[in-house]
C-alpha cells in the first residue's frame, strides 16, 4: 500500500482537477491506476518466475544448455538445441507459407473485392482466428496429416530420392504425415488471420488519393500494389509479419498434436521433431527436480525470443502510425 | 517506363492499350489474391465440416448428463467438463473485467500522454500476443506450487491473465473514440472526473466495451495450454472448493483425442464441436452487437 501511494504522488500533483478532494473520486482514480499496474506486475511475474525456475538448469549446464541436443530424463542431462531448432524451423516455414497468403488476402480485401463481398470474407478470415488452437491440432493430426502423407510425403520422397540436398531435406523415413513441415503448415494457417487483418488495416490507412492518382495515370492493380502500396506500408507490414512470427513461436497445442514430439535432430523437414512449447506441454506435468528446472529454462528462452520479436513488431507498426 | 515510349507509338496499339507483360503481371496478382482468399475460407469451411461430421454423431443426451468415463469404461459423457469450463470461464471473466476496464480507463482518461501509461500500453500490447503456455507456467510457479496442488482458482487466474490485455485494449480504444466535448460538457456542469467517466465516457463506449469482454470470453474459452498445469483435468465433478483440479473441455479434448479408447475419442469430437460452436457464436454475437450499437 505504501508503495502504491508513493507512486500516486506524481500523477496527483499533476492533476489539477478541483474534485480530487472527493473520497470516491480519489478511490476511483486509485483503483484504475492499480489495475493498470497489474499489467506491469504480470509481465514482471512472468519474467521473474521463468528466471527463478530456470536458474538451476542454467547454472548446472551453463551455456551448453542451449547448444546441447541431449534430452535424457534417465540420466538427468538436458539441452535445448533440438527444441530451439524445431521452434525456429516450424515458425519460419509458417512465415514462408503464411505471409504470401496473408498479403494476398489483404490485397483482395482492400483492392479487388466487390463491396458486398468484403464483409463476409473479412468475418470468415477473422473467425479463423477464433477457432481454438486445439481444434487446429485435431484437424492437423486426423484430417490433414493422413492426406499429407499420402499425397505429398510419399510421392515427394520417391521423387527426390538420391538427389543431393532435396533428397535430404524432403526425405520421409516413415511417411506418417506428422513432422516439422506439417507443424509449419498448420502454424501458417493459424497466423494467416492475424497477419491478414493487420495488413488490411495498414493498407486501409494509406490515403486513397495516392492510390487513385496511380490508377489515374494508368497503372494496373499490380503496379499500384508494387509501386504505391508496398513502399508506403512496407515497414508496418514487416511489423505485422513479426507479430505473426511471435504467435508461431509460442503456439503450443496445435504443434503438440502434429510435430511428432521426437527429440532428434534431423535434416529432413518430413521427420518428427519438437518445439519448446510442445516439449513443455508434453513433459511438464510429470517433471520433477532438474527436468522441471530445465523445462522452465526452456520457457525462459521462449519468453526472451518471443518478447524480443513482439517488441520489435510493435515498434515497427507504431513507427508508421506516427508518420 | 511509360514516359520512354517512342513518339511514333501508335495511338491505339495492337492488343489494347496496356502492354502484354503488364497485363500478365496484373492478372497473375489478381488470380493469386483470389485463390489465396478462397483457400482461407475453404480451410475454415473444412474445419467446421470436420467438426460436424465427427462430432455430431457422438452427441447424445448422455454427453450432457454423465461424467467423463475412466480408462476402459464404456459410455459416459462430458457434463463435468462442460460445467467445469463454464465455471473457469465465468470465474476468470469476473476477475478480468473490472481490472481490464479500469486499466483501460486509466490509459484513456487519466494517463493520457504520460510515460507510465505509454509503457503500460506497450507492455499490454506485447502481453496480447504472448505465448499462453508461459502464462500457465507462471501461474503454476506462483499459485499451484505454493497452494500444494492443481485448482480451479489457478486455472481461473491463468485465463484471467490472458483475458485482461484484450479487455484493456478494447476499452481504451473505445474510450478514445468518445469525443472530448462530451467530457467537457460534463465537467462544466461540475461533475467530478469519476462521474464524468462513469456516466459519460463509459456510457458512450458501452457497446464497444461489452464487445471487448465478449471477445475476451471467446478467446479464453478454448485456451488449453494455460490450463494444462493449473486446472488440469480429471474424470469427476469438481470439489466445491475447486481444489485438486477441475475437469474442463479443452484439456479433456486434448487428453481424450490422443487416447486409444474409441469412446474417449468420440467424446473428444463431441466436446470439440460444442466448444467451437460456442466460441464462434460468441464471436459472431460480439460483432453483431458492435455493428448494431454503433449504427445507431
Amino acid at each position: 500500500m505504501a508503495v502504491l501511494s508513493e507512486q500516486l504522488v506524481k500523477p496527483n500533483l499533476l492533476a489539477t482537477s478541483r474534485s480530487s478532494k472527493l473520497p470516491f473520486d480519489q478511490m476511483f482514480r486509485l483503483a484504475s491506476f492499480s489495475s493498470a499496474l497489474v499489467v506491469l506486475v504480470v509481465l514482471a511475474g512472468i519474467i521473474g518466475s521463468m528466471f527463478y525456475g530456470g536458474w538451476p538448469a542454467f547454472r548446472e549446464f551453463g551455456f551448453g544448455f542451449i547448444t546441447s541436443s541431449v534430452w535424457n530424463v534417465g540420466q538427468d542431462q538436458y539441452g535445448a538445441w533440438v527444441a530451439i531448432v524445431g521452434t525456429l524451423t516450424s515458425a519460419l516455414i509458417a512465415l514462408v507459407i503464411g505471409v504470401p497468403i496473408s498479403l494476398g488476402i489483404a490485397i483482395f480485401l482492400t483492392q479487388l473485392s466487390p463491396p458486398w463481398l468484403k464483409r463476409p470474407v473479412a468475418t470468415t478470415i477473422e473467425l479463423l482466428a477464433a477457432v481454438p488452437s486445439i481444434i487446429y491440432g485435431m484437424w492437423g493430426l486426423f484430417v490433414f496429416a493422413p492426406l499429407f502423407a499420402r499425397f505429398v510425403q510419399v510421392p515427394v520422397t520417391s521423387l527426390v530420392e538420391g538427389i543431393p540436398f532435396f533428397g535430404t531435406i524432403l526425405y520421409a523415413r516413415v511417411p506418417s504425415g506428422v513432422g516439422v513441415l506439417t507443424a509449419g503448415i498448420i502454424l501458417a494457417i493459424m497466423i494467416i488471420p492475424f497477419v491478414a487483418s493487420i495488413t488490411r488495416d495498414i493498407l486501409d490507412q494509406i490515403p486513397s488519393m495516392l492510390r487513385e492518382s496511380a490508377y489515374g495515370i494508368g497503372c494496373t492493380t499490380w503496379e499500384v500494389v508494387r509501386h504505391v502500396l508496398l513502399p508506403q506500408a512496407g515497414v508496418s507490414i514487416i511489423g505485422a509479419i513479426m507479430l505473426g512470427l511471435g504467435r508461431a513461436l509460442g503456439e503450443t497445442m496445435a504443434v503438440t498434436f502434429v510435430i511428432g514430439n521426437a527429440n532428434r535432430l534431423s535434416l529432413s523437414l518430413f521427420d518428427p521433431g519438437s518445439t519448446i512449447a510442445s516439449r513443455i506441454a508434453n513433459e511438464f506435468n510429470e517433471a520433477i527436480g532438474m527436468q522441471l528446472n530445465a523445462l522452465l529454462a526452456l520457457g525462459c528462452i521462449l519468453f526472451l525470443v518471443t518478447f524480443a520479436v513482439l517488441v520489435l513488431a510493435r515498434l515497427l507498426i507504431a513507427r508508421v502510425k506516427l508518420t | 517506363m511509360i514516359g520512354n515510349a517512342p513518339p511514333s507509338f501508335p495511338a491505339t496499339p495492337v492488343g489494347g492499350r496496356v502492354r502484354r507483360s503488364r497485363q500478365v503481371a496484373d492478372g497473375a496478382l489478381k488470380l493469386t489474391c483470389i485463390l489465396f482468399t478462397a483457400l482461407g475460407t475453404f480451410v475454415l469451411g473444412w474445419i467446421l465440416l470436420m467438426l460436424l461430421v465427427e462430432g455430431a454423431g457422438g452427441l447424445s443426451l448422455a454427453v450432457f448428463t454423465q461424467v467423463t468415463p475412466g480408462p476402459g469404461t464404456e459410455g459416459g459423457g462430458i457434463a463435468n467438463a462442460i460445467v467445469g469450463s463454464l465455471i473457469l470461464t465465468i470465474l476468470s471473466i469476473a476477475v478480468a473485467t473490472p481490472i481490464g476496464v479500469l486499466a483501460g480507463t486509466y490509459l484513456a482518461e487519466y494517463g493520457k500522454g504520460s510515460k507510465l501509461a505509454e509503457t503500460i500500453r506497450f507492455v499490454n500490447d506485447v502481453l496480447l500476443a504472448a505465448p499462453s503456455i508461459l502464462i500457465g507456467l507462471f501461474v503454476y510457479m506462483f499459485m499451484v506450487q505454493p497452494m500444494g496442488g492443481y485448482s480451479g482458482w489457478a486455472g481461473g487466474v491463468a485465463l484471467a491473465i490472458i483475458a485482461v490485455p484484450v479487455i484493456v485494449r478494447t476499452t481504451e480504444d473505445m474510450l478514445r473514440i468518445v469525443p472530448g466535448s462530451l467530457r467537457e460538457a460534463g465537467a462544466a456542469l461540475g461533475a467530478p472526473m469519476s462521474t464524468v467517466i462513469r456516466k459519460i465516457s463509459w456510457r458512450s463506449a458501452r457497446a464497444g466495451m461489452v464487445t471487448g469482454v465478449l471477445l475476451a470470453t471467446a478467446r479464453i474459452a478454448g485456451e488449453t495450454a494455460p490450463l494444462l498445469f493449473t486446472a488440469l483435468n480429471n474424470n469427476f465433478w469438481f470439489r466445491p472448493d475447486l481444489m485438486g483440479g477441475v475437469a474442463n473441455l479443452p484439456v479433456m479434448i486434448y487428453q481424450f483425442a490422443l487416447s486409444p479408447y474409441q469412446n474417449w475419442r468420440e467424446l473428444a469430437w463431441a466436446g470439440a464441436l460444442i466448444i467451437t460452436a460456442a466460441i464462434l457464436a460468441l464471436s459472431v454475437a460480439a460483432r453483431l452487437l458492435f455493428k448494431k450499437e454503433t449504427a445507431r
